[in-house]
């Protein structure tokens, strides 16, 4: 019987970095297109309520944000690390917890629509 | 007799600068700033969606902003670096092997990239870019 706690990082930490790596600059790209005044058919109000309103947009949208957001913890837990910031315990609950917050705000956002 | 044992000096935060490899290294850590702030950002906008047609308009109108708009051309750069790295890692986290001989690295990272392309595709297909 393994006894670390690991895999439970890592685990989603690997996902989410697939996740970013495939979608995110895509994502990325649209909202840059919006930044600069052209703003794409599916980014209007009735279409991404439509998206997010149904349940494999909840379930897709959910997983991007939340494994992006622990992936980005972890990673940014060793970047602080790497530029000598040596308090790893705080800074990795710091990120940790600000993950699992913002994975369970997207979560509530998603039910209310 | 006392024994002195090498201690190797490592200045904790100066460090990377030492190799170029190094340099590359952190040059990747960093754009982890800008995909965890642009996370925050997509969870931002799902509550402004949840906020109703009025919030969600005045969303797409503050992305507008100079701020916003070199944030995500720094945050685009960033993500698509990430990318890069990340398919080029692919080959050495996880090789091939076919009976005794190794499916070249560079045909493991070339169907990522390809992969990447065709996702990327779909996903500015659906949201109506083309």
């Amino acid at each position: 019987m393994a006894k670390s706690h690991k895999p439970v990082v890592w685990f989603p930490f690997a996902a989410g970095g697939t996740v970013i790596a495939f979608f995110i600059p895509v994502i990325v790209l649209l909202t840059s297109m919006a930044a600069l005044g052209h703003v794409p058919d599916g980014l209007t109000y009735e279409r991404m309520h439509a998206f997010a309103g149904s349940a494999l947009g909840k379930l897709v949208i959910i997983s991007v944000v939340a494994l992006s957001l622990w992936s980005s913890a972890h990673r940014l837990r060793c970047t602080c690390f790497d530029f000598g910031l040596r308090a790893d315990k705080a800074v990795a609950t710091v990120l940790y917890l600000a993950a699992v917050a913002g994975s369970v705000a997207a979560a509530v956002y998603l039910l209310r629509i | 007799m006392s024994r002195r044992p090498l201690v190797r000096v490592c200045p904790p935060t100066t460090w990377y600068f030492r190799q170029p490899r190094y340099l590359r290294y952190m040059s990747r850590e960093i754009t982890s700033i800008f995909v965890g702030a642009y996370c925050v950002l997509l969870v931002v906008a799902l509550q402004r969606l949840a906020a109703g047609q009025a919030a969600w308009e005045g969303f797409l109108l503050a992305l507008q902003s100079p701020l916003s708009i070199v944030f995500h051309l720094l945050a685009l750069v960033a993500a698509v670096y990430h990318a890069a790295t990340w398919f080029n890692a692919t080959q050495k986290a996880m090789p091939v092997q076919i009976g005794e001989d190794f499916l070249p690295g560079n045909v493991i990272s070339g169907a990522h990239y390809v992969a990447w392309v065709v996702l990327s595709c779909v996903v500015l297909f659906l949201a109506g870019v083309f």
